[in-house]
């Protein structure tokens, strides 16, 4: 607590200006990882999407069912969700500066990565298990 | 080193410009840096079209039916068109990308290479999914 004899900001005004010391490498890694995963799992998906053009409700609700894409898609909704907000993340650290708009967006973006991975992956559990 | 900007910066080393924006062309790699930025946030909007398929594929008919109008209107078709491009980029990038946390590809003549490989990829992967995906329709 000795430099706060040479300077007048508290530790946690400097804390703040500096940002938390052990986030980023994991941030980082984080993102490597859901890119890694979002590879097979995002050509699968086009794949199987080509494969649907035009089918019928049935017929979509049937391969959205089977173990398989169920999964597959759990996966692919976690990865996706996940690697969107870590991006997002970065780009608004980088572009808005002002510390309560940057909040509050953050908290809308992880808020919304939430909601919509949830709803997402609750209508894939509902088509699986037949609702 | 008493060159022009030398003696025009009052004798001091030169410092780095940054480019003068329009007037200066961006060399494909900036170019392909920001793309990677602005598909990685259109796909993440986009992905709420994702959203809305599974949703109504798990309503019913009804909903399923009008999802599907949707997309299959010229808006939905130009909005599906430029997930898919958008897509296939900044998949093609991301792994250019992983390539680079790896330690290759960092030097200014394969990364000018690579940014092209990748343009060329999402071109071709693109055009080949959506002729596909009208073969598949063309045969229901
Ligand atoms: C729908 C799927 C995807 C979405 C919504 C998405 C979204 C994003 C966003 C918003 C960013 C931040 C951009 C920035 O900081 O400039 C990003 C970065 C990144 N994405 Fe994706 N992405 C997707 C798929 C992929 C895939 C398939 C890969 C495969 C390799 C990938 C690899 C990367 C990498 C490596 C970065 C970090 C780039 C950097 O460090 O500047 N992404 N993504």
């Amino acid at each position: 607590m000795s430099d706060n004899t040479s300077s007048l900001r508290s530790p946690l005004g400097r804390a703040r200006g500096l940002g938390s010391a052990k986030d980023g490498t994991h941030h980082w890694w984080a993102q490597r990882v859901t890119a890694i995963a979002l590879i097979p799992l995002l050509l699968w998906f086009v794949a199987s999407i080509v494969s649907l053009a035009g089918a019928p409700l049935p017929a979509v609700q049937a391969w959205i069912a089977s173990p398989i894409s169920a999964v597959l898609l759990l996966s692919l909704i976690v990865a996706v969700f996940h690697h969107a907000q870590l991006g997002l993340q970065v780009v608004i650290e980088d572009y808005v500066h002002a510390e309560g708009v940057k909040l509050v967006l953050l908290l809308a973006v992880k808020g919304a990565a939430w909601l919509f991975g949830g709803i997402a992956a609750f209508s894939v559990l509902k088509i699986a298990f037949g609702g | 080193m008493a060159n022009d900007q030398t003696r025009a910066a009052g004798g001091k080393r030169p410092r780095p410009l940054s480019p003068h924006l329009q007037v200066y062309r961006l060399p494909v790699t900036a170019l392909s840096s920001i793309t990677h930025r602005a598909t990685g946030v259109a796909l993440s909007v986009g992905t709420l079209l994702l959203v809305c398929w599974l949703v109504a594929a798990a309503n019913g008919p009804a909903a399923f039916a009008s999802v599907s109008a949707f997309i299959g209107s010229p808006i939905g078709m130009v909005l599906l068109f430029g997930w898919s491009l958008a897509l296939f980029y900044h998949l093609g990038n991301g792994i250019r990308h992983l390539f680079w946390d790896a330690g290759h590809g960092f030097d200014i003549a394969t990364a000018e290479k690579s940014a092209y490989a990748v343009i060329a990829f999402a071109v071709g992967a693109t055009l080949l999914a959506w002729i596909v995906a009208f073969a598949v329709l063309g045969g229901r």
